[in-house]
């Protein structure tokens, strides 16, 4: 059980985002297998204060994969090399003692660095903005039951809700494509009654921003949904296309 | 005592609400759009305030400290959302939801608070429906309810483990529909700093800019806190890493009340601690209790062979084990409340029964699995499994899980009163920041119900009574001096922090400090203990502002600063903690005294000297804080001993 | 409508339409150049491509098909060019974990054209502009073309051609092989259950494309 690896880690450092930036090599060592990633980030950060360097920055919060913050590209995959899961709940003991780990940030013309390995996706947000909700206001709404919702809808929904928004599927795509995040939304919503209503207009708005933001267009790849933490499928991403085209045709 | 008057409405409980609605004043809409509000966290009560207010027409400025509202610590919520719609008919209502939060709070928290909040939960799921937010459902369509945390009824709404995700990206998404009609401006990483108040109210913030390390002045004619609950003075708990106790902090020191600091939570099922390298605890769903049973070995030398890896669990046999909830609760089981359940863990392991490290017991699903099969464990908590199976490496389906108690939630916090307002006139908190509904100890899947509350149905009408009055206050040029003091004193601390250049880092004073806290603060005190405490806070204290290390400097991103900022606050609020919990010479809820317990170790009351709300009051860095006391009247309800035998 | 085709979607749904459409003219082709192998004598071959030179509806669709394949040329390289501008810095290391023909449609597509190019000046130039130096063949009567010859004799003759037309039928089946699917996801067809139908018919038809082109040369090199 206790067992423990030595590693080299290559990693990405950015003073700010119109700096340079470089990659730097350090090693730790005595990591064990039963930390997670995060934590072993934490040993080496407590490494760098002590040696009165500063530490390395990254994005984290809740460290159990649901607030989509954490965003490491370790060894050439979003999320490092484990399936279904977010950089947090990566555990060492996917890795080989000895072994060098190459740490990037995400990489998009959308989600600039803003230091080290923290990327600014607030274009997410600007997306969400401009359609990914129901227009309604706080009071003044049918009851819960008042609708009934066929349950397979109601859990496909789920599935496409699952989105934590973090960004993986724009690191791994070719194209920086952002598409499976808004294919997400665009899904959830119009799946259920509720949403319905303003599918269309929803998916021509979102699509729109999307473009404007920089995302790269979608090639049917895949690398997303094999990279989404929540395997969200891209199965949502042609209801996307058939809310877009619709919304379009009807013009 | 005029500073604390709760102004809880006239009238009999049912009907104060209404009463209140009725009467309060309201701000017309042509004024609406010439009053700033500044609401502070877009967490469920942030982010349903913020959208819900910039609904109504104010103009609201929106501050968060991570990169983007839907990420704030309510995403992490799992098990469920309580409501009193009574759909599966088992006999729910209004008032047995006020009633079983009242007692489950174990008889500290405020009648007509309560009662609100089981009217509100109605129209929350209702609200949250509307949205698009999918929660589960029945093959015939309709809403899906589970019995969560000992509740005798179904009431529980929840989408998957996700409940708290679901819930605030509904409230996320309002926000951010407001966002794009220019309602609301959002700040994100961007951390509140200082309050700044201008004769006597509450009139704007200092905020710093968590990228560029700017400071900046905001005015608003209200400022709302709804930042989360301080359970990370503990350093290990169930809390994302960014959730922080500094606003109410920032608020103590402005002259708010901070109430029932010592009122902690701790959950009984969490994967226990397995490393010093641990960063936080992972909470297992309390909904696993349904399925799960939880035991230690009957035997000690079984426990110690267990704990050398001699024994496996399954090797144990039946009669060998403890099932030590099912025996000293026969009539709850493994469903007793939190409080409860957590120290019976604590208990056993005590005495040496424990497993794994020692601080571990085991949670059990062989014979649910026996009795329902595999395939329905997996359908129920599937995802449960898999994230305890990707930080443990053990398969649950296997062998039992281990899980042991941990830090989740802080009832105590910024005190206000029955409109949300603190002591200091505009200044509101809403959520687990503020103290309101859960008295001693919350029961499963009422946080959410109280954030959402507060955010979507109370906040939007209580504040508007204050606002009325402010709408020939022009908006105030943050040149103004208090805006330039405020700046200045904060400007100061952190160059003070920078300047230390001591030898150890944030986390290792925090990581003492927790220990500090685990030990003496945590599930069991006594007098002596945290008399100790209050002491060894102190010199941590004083070890951290002579000998912290902040690398880097104040412009730009800084996060050893950010990290040590909050830490400063901490120590504060560690020392509320421990003052508080030496004040209350009783055991109630989530706060156990050893002095205080029944001959079967269960929490024994003082009714009569401490039916009250604990409310400190700060004196300066030098002095220390004053005991102010709420009393608690109780009209409705007839205060008993909580029993789960 | 303007700025529906300059949208990103708008200009892949260009790229699938265009696709499905030479998808189509691809079974057509395939289906008449199997011809060849099933009459030695040529016979039926002949009579086919006399069909397809003189039937009017398929003289109309002449100019349609090439300006299908310029559209889907042309828009594929816009496509690419933007895709490439949203990531202006690439990763040091970096694992795939689409499949490898997915990320390179455009290389094979230009492969293809390359082939393409060859293709028609083989054939389809010849028939076309130089049909005065083709032998003549009377089939029931009509004097036709001996396009058969042509064909039959090009592969009879030359190992090399066989060859680049065999690599030619393999680069159009990997092509297609994620082509085709991915047309029907993009304008929309596809749901949780089609996405996979979706995927399995279209390998089958890349196989069959790529099988059927690739026989013909290898039928007249090992036969004769
Ligand atoms: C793992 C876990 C599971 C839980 N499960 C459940 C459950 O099933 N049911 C249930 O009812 N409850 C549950 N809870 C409790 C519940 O999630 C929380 O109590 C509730 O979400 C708190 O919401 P909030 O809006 O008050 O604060 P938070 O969601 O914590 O939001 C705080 C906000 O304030 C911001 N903020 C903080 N400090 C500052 C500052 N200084 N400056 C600017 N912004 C700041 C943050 O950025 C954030 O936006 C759970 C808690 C945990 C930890
Ligand atoms: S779709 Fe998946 S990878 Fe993309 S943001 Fe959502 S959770 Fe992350
Ligand atoms: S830190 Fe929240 S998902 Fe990883």
């Amino acid at each position: 059980m206790d067992k423990t690896i030595n590693l080299t880690l290559k990693i990405w450092r950015q003073n700010g985002p119109k700096e340079k930036g470089r990659f730097e090599t350090y090693q730790v060592s005595d990591i064990s297998t039963d930390s997670s990633f995060l934590e072993m980030m934490d040993i080496l950060n407590e490494q760098l204060v002590n040696e009165n360097k500063e530490p390395i920055a990254f994005d984290h919060d809740c460290r159990e994969g649901i607030c989509g913050m954490c965003s490491l590209f370790i060894n050439g995959r979003p999320h490092g090399p484990d399936e279904e899961i977010t950089t947090c709940q990566l555990h060492m003991r996917k890795f080989k003692d000895g072994e060098t780990i190459t740490i990037e940030p995400w990489r998009a013309a959308a989600f600039p660095i803003i230091k080290d390995l923290i990327v600014d996706r607030q274009a997410f947000d600007k997306i969400i903005a401009s359609g990914g909700y129901v227009s309604v206001n706080t009071g003044g709404v049918p009851d819960a039951n008042a609708i009934p919702i066929a349950k397979p809808a109601a859990d496909e929904a789920m599935d496409a809700a699952s989105c934590i928004g973090c960004g993986a599927c724009v690191a791994a795509c070719k194209n920086s494509s952002a598409m499976l995040f808004v294919s997400a939304k665009v899904s959830q919503l119009a799946l259920l009654p509720q949403g319905k209503v303003e599918a269309k207009r929803r998916a021509k708005a979102m699509v729109a921003t999307m473009d404007e933001l920089g995302f790269g267009g979608c090639t049917n790849t895949g690398a997303c949904e094999v990279e989404c933490p929540k395997s969200i499928s891209i199965a949502h991403i042609s209801r996307l296309n058939r809310e877009f085209l619709r919304s379009r045709l009807s013009e | 005592m005029s500073i604390l008057n709760s102004k809880i409405p006239e009238g009999p409980l049912a009907q104060k609400w209404t009463n209140y609605k009725n009467h309060q004043k309201l701000v017309n809409p042509a004024n609406k759009r010439k009053l700033d509000v500044i609401v502070v966290g877009t967490g469920l009560a942030g982010g349903a305030a913020a959208a819900s207010l910039g609904e109504m027409g104010f103009n609201v400025k929106n501050f968060t400290i991570q990169d983007s509202p839907r990420r704030a610590h309510s995403i992490a919520a799992q098990g469920g959302i309580n409501a009193a719609k009574n759909y599966p008919n088992d006999g729910d209502s209004v008032y047995r939801l006020f009633y079983d939060t009242i007692k489950g709070g174990d008889y500290r928290a405020r009648e007509a608070n309560v009662h609100r909040l089981a009217e509100v939960s109605n129209s929350i799921i209702d609200q949250c429906v509307a949205q698009g937010v999918p929660f589960a459902r029945e093959y015939g369509g309709l809403l899906d309810n589970r019995s969560f945390g000992g509740a005798q009824v179904s009431r529980t709404f929840y989408a998957r483990g996700q409940t708290g995700q679901q819930l605030l990206l509904g409230a996320y998404q309002a926000l951010m529909r407001q966002v794009n009609k220019g309602s609301v401006t959002m700040h994100t990483r961007t951390e509140l700093v200082d309050i700044v108040i201008v004769d006597g109210k509450a009139r704007g913030i200092i905020t710093r800019d968590l990228v560029t390390g700017e400071l900046q002045r905001h005015f608003g004619h209200a400022v709302v806190l709804a930042t989360g609950g301080y359970g990370n003075t503990f350093f290990l708990s169930t809390n994302a890493m960014g959730s922080n106790g500094s606003a109410a902090v920032k608020a103590f020191h402005k002259g708010a009340m901070f109430a029932n600091p010592c009122m902690a939570q701790i959950h009984p099922t969490c994967i226990p601690v397995h490393g010093e390298f641990q960063s936080k605890l992972t909470l297992m769903s309390e909904s696993l209790r349904n399925d799960g049973r939880i035991w230690v070995p009957a035997k000690k030398e079984d426990a110690q062979a267990i704990r050398e890896g001699k024994l496996k669990p399954t090797d144990i046999k039946e009669e060998d084990r403890d099932y030590y909830l099912e025996r000293r609760y026969p009539a709850f089981g493994n469903l007793v409340p939190r409080d409860v359940a957590s120290r019976a863990a604590k208990e056993r392991c005590d005495a040496g029964f424990g497993v794994g490290t020692g601080l571990a017991v085991y949670l059990d699903f062989k014979s649910s699995i026996e009795r329902l099969g595999k395939d329905v464990i997996e359908a129920r908590y599937g995802n449960l499994f898999q994230m305890y199976e990707k930080i443990v490496d053990d398969n649950p389906y296997e062998t039992p899980m281990m899980i042991y108690p941990a830090i989740h939630y802080t009832m105590g916090g910024i005190w206000v009163d029955y409109e949300l307002q603190t002591n200091i006139p505009g200044l509101f908190a809403a959520g687990e920041a503020n103290f309101s509904d859960h008295g001693a100890n919350r029961l499963g899947a009422s946080a959410l119900m109280q954030g959402l509350a507060d955010g979507y149905f109370v906040l939007p009408y209580t504040i508007q009574n204050y606002l009325a009055d402010e709408i020939r206050t022009p908006r105030m040029d943050t040149n103004a001096k208090e805006f330039v003091e405020a700046e200045k004193s904060v400007k100061d601390r952190f160059e003070k922090l920078l300047n230390i250049k001591g030898n150890r880092s944030v986390d290792s004073i925090h990581k003492e400090l927790g220990l500090i806290m685990w030990d003496f603060v945590g599930m069991a005190r006594n007098e002596k203990g945290l008399k100790e405490a209050i002491k060894k806070i102190e010199a941590v204290k004083k070890e951290f502002w002579t000998n912290v290390r902040i690398p880097g400097n104040k412009e730009g991103m800084n996060v050893e600063l950010e990290k040590a900022s909050r830490l400063a606050d901490f120590l504060e609020i560690a020392d509320l903690m421990a003052r508080d919990g030496l004040n209350r010479e009783e055991s109630c809820g989530g706060h156990f005294r050893e002095e205080y317990q029944t001959g079967e170790g269960e929490a024994l009351r003082q009714d009569d000297k401490f039916a009250y709300v604990s409310c400190w009051e700060y004196r300066g860095e030098k002095e220390e804080p004053k005991l102010n006391k709420e009393e608690l009247v109780y009209e409705n309800v007839q205060m008993l001993q909580r029993n789960y035998k | 409508m303007s700025n529906f085709l300059t949208s990103s979607i708008g200009k892949k749904f260009i790229m699938s339409i265009s696709g499905l459409f030479l998808m189509m003219f691809i079974v057509v082709h395939l289906g008449i150049n199997l011809l060849l192998i099933f009459d030695d004598s040529g016979e039926l071959f002949n009579l086919g491509a006399n069909f397809m030179a003189t039937n009017p509806a398929i003289r109309i669709m002449e100019p349609l098909l090439a300006l299908g394949f310029i559209v889907h040329i042309l828009w594929s390289l816009i496509v690419s060019f933007q895709n490439m501008k949203a990531r202006p810095t690439g990763y040091n290391q970096s694992k795939n974990s689409s499949n490898w023909a997915s990320r390179n449609m455009l290389v094979l597509g230009c492969l293809i054209f390359v082939f393409l190019v060859m293709h028609i000046y083989n054939f389809f130039y010849i028939i076309k502009f130089e049909y005065q130096n083709l032998l003549e063949v009377d089939i029931d009567g009509e004097i036709m073309h001996d396009s058969y010859s042509l064909v039959a004799g090009l592969f009879k003759t030359s190992v090399t051609y066989c060859i680049l037309y065999v690599v030619g039928a393999i680069l159009l089946g990997l092509h297609l092989g994620h082509g085709f699917w991915s047309s029907f996801q993009t304008i929309g067809f596809a749901n949780k259950l089609w996405l996979k139908r979706l995927q399995v018919i279209g390998q089958i038809y890349a196989i069959v494309v790529t099988v059927g082109f690739a026989i013909i040369p290898l039928y007249f090199l090992i036969k004769f």
